[in-house]
């Protein structure tokens, strides 16, 4: 132990490169799992995104379109299914519930989402968990109207509000459906998935909206007003898509292939969780190469200490023979260069361990209010160690460069000093 | 009980490597225990090789080095680089020291590598620490400020009784000193040497001194030039 607090006391003297050195190995560490930090929960919240669902069930696109805009409330669907078909599943015998959607409309850039009461019921999202209000209850009347958290939060609105909402989804949109207003009655608690930034509805009002519209243009002059609608049939004749959870987990792909070969219109059943993979790995591309970038960040670190420790080699050829003549064996010498290496990348990665802890300290509130991400401040994972030994042991193998260049120098130069 | 010498060479050849000609041979050299002895040689007369195999850093192409009775050739190189720790102090010419360490630290740097001079040298003393502080203070170098320094920052015969208490440290049976007042102004080479003496008779090593300097010969009990010993030694190197 003797050399290693001489290879300190070295890299002391040496300070001021040294600590060039630390910080490039603590920035690019920190960089390095903080890469991997926000890829581990954007993942986990993607996945969080919908659960406890058997099928998401849509017109007939692609698997992925269809959780896109079911699921995630971006992109449109190609085309609607109709309510005589939703009817025909919902009752089926083997589904013990339905969600069904309506999307199209929006408020103020957020989707407003057309559905039924079971969703506050069933619809479930991360580990199982339901829907829980913040402050009021589900919608029981047609002009009513639940307000996902971020909504609320963004344009600060309370129960009793009343907000109107545009025809298409648009941010800017010039035709309102200001003649039949909603009041809001719910706020729900935050759940980091879509449903925070989507406006619900009962379906009944979406259709209510659309009672003096045809083929997606307002009649002029048919202008009915929100009681007079009330009084007509409110049955939606289509909608977007629905979600579908089964009495029993082993009926799912008898359930989906029946929708899949349902003859009288072309339906989609997709499973969410493979169909959540499939999005995830065409994300994952970028992802990856996210993560291999920091990699050799990380490389460019450690060849950093490389060049510091060879280039200040022959340099300190002197004190290698000075070593030897007071009785360091060769292996005293390898170890005090490749120790200096060593500590260098140790207290690097600590420091870039604090590093990371004091950014996300610091851009933990921003990132979940600006992203809706949530990246928790827990101890490193069972990944992250892998990571940071895997730096650590790579830091091993390059310091015992230098260490090994010195210890044939030692071995060639024995006592004799040589500059 | 007759002692065996501190240094006894015989037969000894050295070449760099197998391909190259010879640069040592000698018959023989013996120096006794507390003897102080000056070998005198030019450099590139072989002076550092020679002080390479007594040290047993390198080994002899032939014949045998015996270091206090004991064939250092023939020991492993770890038991050789142990043997040196323990039995050897050496002063060099310049920059003796570590620049990273302490006066303290460079003086009781050889404790580090052998424990034996590590138990000689706090046997006498309190601490590692006083027993440097009491060597230091035989060579006048006790000074506080001095103490304090950056040994970068000691002048070169200051560095040089550094270097000399740090040989001394844990009294080594034998001191090998290569030219190490060629730095020094004349005064000062021998105030050197008078303090350099004065410790090896207190702790009664064997002084081993290597110089090209005929001036301090005569300070000596005995000189032998390399040249004369060395049977290749003229003019090659």
């Amino acid at each position: 132990m003797a050399i290693l607090s001489l290879a300190l006391k070295s890299l002391l003297n040496r300070r001021f490169t040294a600590s060039l050195v630390l910080l490039s190995i603590a920035l690019s560490v920190a960089l390095l799992l903080g890469v991997e930090r926000l890829r581990v929960e954007s993942r986990n919240s993607f996945a969080n995104t919908i659960s406890g669902t058997d099928l998401v069930v849509g017109a007939r696109s692609g698997a992925i379109n269809l959780l896109l805009y079911s699921v995630f409330r971006i992109g449109d669907a190609t085309n609607n299914i109709s309510w005589k078909s939703y009817k025909k599943f919902a009752e089926h015998p083997l589904v013990k519930w339905t969600i069904p959607i309506s999307l199209g409309d929006s408020h103020l850039g957020y989707r407003v989402m057309g559905t039924s009461r079971d969703y506050f019921q069933f619809y479930k999202y991360a580990d199982k968990r339901s829907l829980a209000f913040h402050t009021g209850q589900p919608f029981d009347n047609v002009y009513q109207a639940v307000l996902g958290h971020e909504v609320a939060a963004e344009l600060g609105y309370r129960l009793g509000q009343e907000i109107v909402i545009a025809h298409g989804a648009g941010k800017t949109s010039f035709t309102l459906h200001d003649d039949k207003p909603f009041k809001v009655v719910g706020v729900l608690e935050p759940t980091g998935t879509p449903v925070d930034r989507t406006v619900h509805v009962p379906l009944e009002g979406i259709e209510a909206i659309h009672a003096d519209w045809i083929a997606g243009r307002q009649v002029r002059g048919l202008n009915i007003s929100a009681d007079q609608a009330l009084e007509k049939d409110l049955t939606p004749k289509a909608i977007t898509a629905f979600l579908v959870g089964l009495k029993s987990k082993i009926a799912t792909f008898r359930v989906q292939r029946e929708i899949n070969d349902y003859r009288k219109e072309p339906l989609l059943a997709v499973l969410p969780g493979v169909a959540l993979q499939q999005l995830w790995d065409l994300i994952g591309v970028a992802e990856n190469a996210l993560l291999i970038i920091t990699l050799l960040v990380v490389a460019v670190g450690l060849i950093g200490i490389l060049t510091v420790m060879l280039a200040s080699l022959n340099e300190r050829r002197r004190e290698m023979a000075i070593l030897r003549s007071v009785g360091a064996r060769p292996g005293h010498i390898l170890l005090l260069v490749t120790g200096e290496s060593l500590l260098l990348s140790l207290v690097g990665i600590t420091l870039g361990l604090l590093l990371l802890y004091a950014g996300l300290i610091f851009a933990q509130s921003f990132i979940e209010t600006h992203y809706g991400l949530h990246l928790p401040i827990g101890l490193p994972s069972l990944r992250e160690w892998l990571i940071l030994g895997l730096v650590g042991t790579s830091a091993l193998i390059i310091g015992l460069i230098p260490g090994y260049r010195a210890y044939r120098y030692s071995l060639a130069d024995g006592m004799s000093i040589r500059i | 009980m007759p002692q065996t010498a501190a240094i006894e060479v015989k037969n000894l050849r050295f070449r760099w490597r197998k391909a190259l000609p010879e640069v040592l041979r000698i018959e023989t050299l013996e120096v006794a225990r507390g003897e102080r002895i000056f070998i005198r040689g030019a450099s590139g007369s072989g002076k550092s090789t020679l002080l390479a195999l007594l040290a047993g850093v390198n080994l002899p192409t032939g014949g045998e080095v015996n270091i206090l009775g004991e064939a250092i050739n023939r020991l492993s190189s770890a038991r050789r680089d142990h043997y040196r720790s323990d039995h050897i102090g050496f002063i060099f010419q310049l920059f003796n020291l570590i620049p990273y360490l302490s006066v303290l630290d460079n003086v009781t740097l050889p404790c580090r590598f052998s424990r034996s001079r590590k138990e000689r040298a706090t046997a006498s003393a309190t601490s590692l620490q006083d027993e440097a502080m009491r060597l230091l203070a035989h060579l006048d170098m006790a000074d506080e400020d001095l103490i304090d320094r950056p040994v970068t920052e000691l002048s070169v015969g200051q560095q040089q009784r550094v270097a000399t208490a740090r040989a001394l440290i844990g009294a080594p049976e034998i001191i090998i000193a290569d030219e190490p007042t060629s730095a020094l102004d004349s005064d000062m080479r021998q105030a050197f040497l008078r303090l350099l003496f004065q410790e090896c008779e207190e702790t009664g090593s064997t002084l081993l001194f290597v110089s090209h300097d005929r001036q301090l010969e005569s300070l000596f009990e005995r000189h032998i030039a390399l040249d004369e010993i060395n049977r290749l030694g003229r003019g090659e190197a």
